[in-house]
């Protein structure tokens, strides 16, 4: 077998990526362009010494919307924007978001609203912004658990469009019960999924023996407590 | 010599004349037997005719004249002697005919061998002997084997109904039945057993019918037993013994299973009936019968365990009512009773599983069972834990309501121990049993050292080291206190004047770990009182630096001298009526909230303190308005003109209701242990599902308690909050440890 000729090493491509010291210079003077107007959309609802929106400008916005600051969907925008505080929005989650949203102003991002809606919907999505409208809630550094009248709240505004006789009856009992004073993650978490794979309103194939949180063994109880009068 | 060829007609002619001879013998008529020199010829012609040069060699055609022989015999004789005869006529005919066949074989068989040792061999034939016996079988057996089998039949049932039959004749019968197969034993299970096993179970089915209706369960069961033993028996004198089990089981099947339920639920003498009205040898009878068919013990191990159950149901029941009719006092004995009563069950019943019932486990499971039911049922508002340790406490401790022997009392304490094995809650009889020992300790009020060890022995035995090392602990640290009790008088002897409290004081020392917890109050102790605990503390100091003193003084005693007018008593208190009556030393008369206020002591224990001073036998404090309880309106004064006949007079002070605490502390206690099991299971399994996680939690929990399903799913709840666990993403239903 005749002895293979040696590979000649090809000259590398030209690249067309240019590198500057900082790796960012470049590129970033043609994102700062694009940025423009959502910086300037930013500035004029935050909150200047903070160097964020605040609750104020957060109020302020939704006005401009035209949408209500307990409206569901700025609890999507905020899940959108992954806005790590509640009540704030910081100049990195407005833009990141905005830019995704593609829009730059208010007008804008009305008309983007209902998309919006939709991709929250998306199975593949919608089990990540109900936990994180969980989290949106938990205020202090180490807090785990949220009180029970926000929970309320929150599965009225959550889910309530969805599973509004399963989402009444529970804030019913939530608020009557006194086991519970606060909702953990889990918990919340096995809520949605409560509404999702349980016959309601007969509750048929709920079986306590299986992994439900005690919370929702003590609702069934009481469901069928409640029903059993009639 | 050359030997004369026999011709074939010629040597059959002879052999003729010998076969003829032969059946005159059998047929017993007048005829000599053989001589050797008659058989002799009769082998040699045979051996001749064999051994000749073809076309002489005859062996085919004896072989096959040796057979005609019999056939022709059988033919013309023995087959139209059996068909007139009948039933046991006939059987004694065939007995006969089969003997004398026997013979035959054997004697033409040996006039015939030389054709056995070659012919035969050579051509792979069936031997002489087979030859023989089949033409009997083709012949005779297949024609009247049905007839023989229904006159045996018939026989056997007439022998079970009371007749007497030769049995010879059936087993002579039967062993016909046997050889015939020729070594197997086709020919008698299908033309003789099969047919009578199934008349037998005819014959039972019927009997059973009548019987069930018209006798009692113990005369069925009487009845049932003499005939297996009658059918064993026949089948030691004419069965066939491979016939025993099959029969056993067909009469079984009729007598017993069939109609089991029937029986068994016999209403005044079922088997219910026989428990209530104790019928020890009929019960054994039971057992006895049943325990030989499969499964066959079940429903009358589940009549045990019903009938145990409710005894003891109305037991628990009987002191539930007697003690809501008295008063709370004599309700303690109402209880009491209960666990003697409940001690003589399980006498009563172990005795039955160990002498009616053989000691079987299906009955020992039984009498578990039902003693799980109700010795875990609440009587006036005590679970039967703290009954338990109740009737431990009575038992050893002085004064008790039970007056025993020390061997009784050992006895007793060894059934109280076995009886804690039926109770689901373990943790709480420990809890409560150590309270109650903590007081027996303290007080001095053990009777017997002896007894006190004795029992910690046998619940160690029972339940493990882990369950009585506190309690061992606590006996022990009263050993060591005294010995510290002892090192601290002599410091006081050995320091001045100064160190020493003025008091005699005793103090003992206890390690917090073994003890129950106790509240302690920050009492304002007397002045005297406050110098004994310093000086205590002085010489505490001197023995160890790294440990902290905490004063219970709700556990104290104190011995204190009342100056009444007529005379000086000894009046032995708590510390806390003492420290209340040391106040009179320095006011002649305080109010309620005076006194309140000088000890800082809680509403409740201050009115108990009061009442016990006041209010209760011995009146050492007279209280404005004078009324049977104490209100916070109340003025004391020292009552100097109190006296009694004795000279020391003990003023109790009744204990705190501890049920609530006690059942506080487990309920703490088992959270914990909840939370070590869930958390134990996991690191090991890593992953887990609910079910299986619920059930290990149970299982690893079952020696102390019964630990609740929600309390369960309570504590993994916390437990993830924790982060200790977290349920799977995918699957709901599962859970992985978080390290």
């Amino acid at each position: 077998m005749p002895p293979r000729a040696p590979k000649r090493k090809s000259a590398p491509p030209n690249s067309l990526s240019v590198t500057s010291s900082d790796g960012s210079s470049v590129s970033s003077k043609a994102k700062t362009k694009g940025f423009v107007r959502i910086d300037r959309m930013f500035d004029s609802y935050a909150n200047s010494s903070l160097g964020m929106i605040d609750p104020d400008g957060i109020e302020a916005f939704c006005s401009d919307l035209g949408v209500d600051c307990t409206d569901v969907r700025i609890l999507m925008l905020a899940w959108k924007l992954k806005a790590q505080r509640q009540g704030y929005f910081t100049q990195d989650e407005w833009r990141t978001g905005l830019k995704e949203l593609r829009v730059d102003s208010i007008s804008k991002l009305k008309k983007a609203l209902p998309e919006l809606e939709k991709e929250v919907g998306k199975p593949s999505n919608y089990d990540n912004f109900y936990s994180y409208a969980f989290r949106y809630c938990l205020t202090e550094e180490m807090q785990k658990s949220v009180d029970i009248e926000s929970i309320c709240e929150l599965l009225n505004l959550v889910l309530g469009a969805q599973f509004r006789p399963q989402v009444d009856l529970l804030i019913e009992y939530l608020k009557v019960q006194s086991d519970y004073k606060v909702i953990n993650l889990d918990q919340w978490i096995n809520f949605l999924r409560f509404c999702q794979e349980i016959n309601f309103p007969d509750l048929e194939n709920y079986d306590a023996t299986q992994a439900w949180p005690l919370i929702l063994d003590n609702f069934v109880d009481w469901m069928r407590e409640k029903h059993s009068s009639f | 010599m050359e030997r004369k060829t026999i011709d074939l007609d010629q040597g059959w002619d002879y052999m003729q004349k010998g076969i003829t001879k032969l059946k005159r013998i059998l047929e017993g008529l007048p005829e000599p037997p053989f001589s050797s020199e008659e058989y002799m010829m009769l082998y040699t012609t045979i051996y001749n005719m064999c051994t000749q040069k073809p076309p002489h060699d005859y062996s085919q055609q004896l072989y096959d004249k040796y057979r005609e022989a019999f056939e022709e015999y059988i033919t013309s004789t023995v087959l139209p002697s059996l068909r007139e005869r009948h039933d046991e006529f006939m059987l004694r005919e065939l007995v006969k005919r089969w003997a004398n066949h026997k013979i035959m074989v054997r004697w033409l068989s040996r006039f015939f061998h030389y054709l056995d040792r070659y012919f035969i061999a050579r051509r792979s034939l069936p031997a002489l002997n087979e030859v023989g016996l089949t033409c009997f079988r083709d012949l005779v057996y297949n024609d009247v084997h049905v007839k023989v089998r229904d006159a045996v039949i018939t026989l056997i049932d007439k022998e079970r109904e009371g007749e007497q039959i030769d049995r010879a004749l059936l087993k002579n019968v039967l062993d016909i039945f046997v050889e015939i197969g020729m070594g197997l034993m086709d020919r008698y299970e299908e033309d003789f057993e099969a047919h009578m096993l199934q008349d037998t179970g005819a014959y039972y089915s019927r009997k059973a019918s009548n019987w069930i209706l018209e006798d009692s369960c113990p005369d069925y069961m009487l009845k049932s037993e003499e005939c297996l033993k009658k059918e064993r028996d026949r089948v030691s004198h004419y069965l066939h013994s491979s016939s025993e089990t099959k029969l056993s089981e067909k009469v079984q099947h009729e007598l017993l299973v069939m109609h089991a339920n029937q029986l068994l639920d016999k209403e005044h003498s079922g088997c219910r009936a026989l428990l209530r009205d104790d019928k020890v040898e009929d019960l054994s009878r039971m057992y006895r019968l049943y325990c030989k068919i499969p499964r066959g013990l079940d429903p009358v191990a589940n009549i045990f365990k019903q009938h145990i159950t409710a005894e003891g149901t109305a037991l628990v029941q009987q002191a539930e009512d007697a003690a809501s009719n008295q008063a709370s006092n004599a309700a303690g004995v109402q209880e009491q009773v209960l666990i003697r009563k409940i001690i003589e069950l399980h006498d009563k019943y172990m005795t039955y599983v160990t002498d009616c019932f053989q000691n079987h486990t299906l009955f020992h499971k039984a009498l578990k069972e039902a003693f799980e039911v109700f010795c875990n049922k609440t009587v006036a508002g005590s679970s039967s834990a703290e009954l338990l340790a109740t009737f431990c406490d009575n038992i050893l401790k002085k004064g008790g309501s039970e007056k025993l022997s020390d061997e009784a009392i050992e006895e007793t304490l060894e059934k109280v121990v076995k009886l804690l094995a039926y109770i689901s809650d373990k943790d709480l009889f420990a809890e409560f049993y150590r309270k109650k020992l903590a007081r027996r300790l303290l007080f001095d009020r053990s009777a017997n050292d002896d007894h006190e060890r004795s029992i910690l022995t046998k619940l160690k035995q029972q339940c493990g080291g882990q369950f009585t090392s506190k309690m061992e602990g606590m006996v022990t640290d009263l050993t060591l206190a005294r010995e510290n009790q002892a090192s601290f008088e002599d410091y006081l002897r050995s320091n001045s004047a100064a160190a020493h409290p003025g008091i005699d004081l005793t103090v003992t020392v206890l390690t917090t770990g073994f003890w129950p917890s106790y509240k302690s109050f920050d009492l304002n102790l007397p002045a005297e009182m406050v110098k004994c605990v310093e000086v205590f503390k002085g010489f505490y100091e001197t023995k160890t630096k790294h440990r902290k003193l905490t004063w219970i003084y709700s556990l104290g005693t104190c011995h204190i001298n009342g100056k009444f007018e007529q005379k000086t008593i000894e009046l032995i208190v708590s510390t806390y009526q003492a420290a209340v009556l040391l106040l009179f030393n320095a006011s002649d008369r305080l109010s309620y909230s005076e006194i309140m206020a000088q000890l800082n002591l809680t509403h409740d224990d201050l009115v108990r303190l009061l009442h016990s001073l006041s209010c209760a036998k011995y009146k050492i404090l007279s209280k404005e308005p004078n009324t049977k309880t104490i209100s916070q309106s109340d003025y004391f004064e020292f009552n100097s003109k109190f006296t009694d006949k004795l000279r020391r007079i003990k003023i109790p002070l009744p204990p705190v209701d501890e049920r609530k605490k006690v059942v506080e502390d487990v309920d703490k206690d088992r959270r914990y242990a909840i939370d070590a099991a869930i958390v134990r299971i996991m690191k090991s399994r890593k992953v887990l599902g609910h079910q299986q996680l619920v059930s290990e939690c149970v299982e690893q929990l079952s020696r102390m308690f019964k630990p609740d399903i929600k309390a369960i799913k309570k504590r993994m709840e916390d437990l993830i909050t924790r982060d200790y666990l977290e349920r799977d993403k995918d699957n709901a239903n599962m859970f992985r440890y978080l390290a």
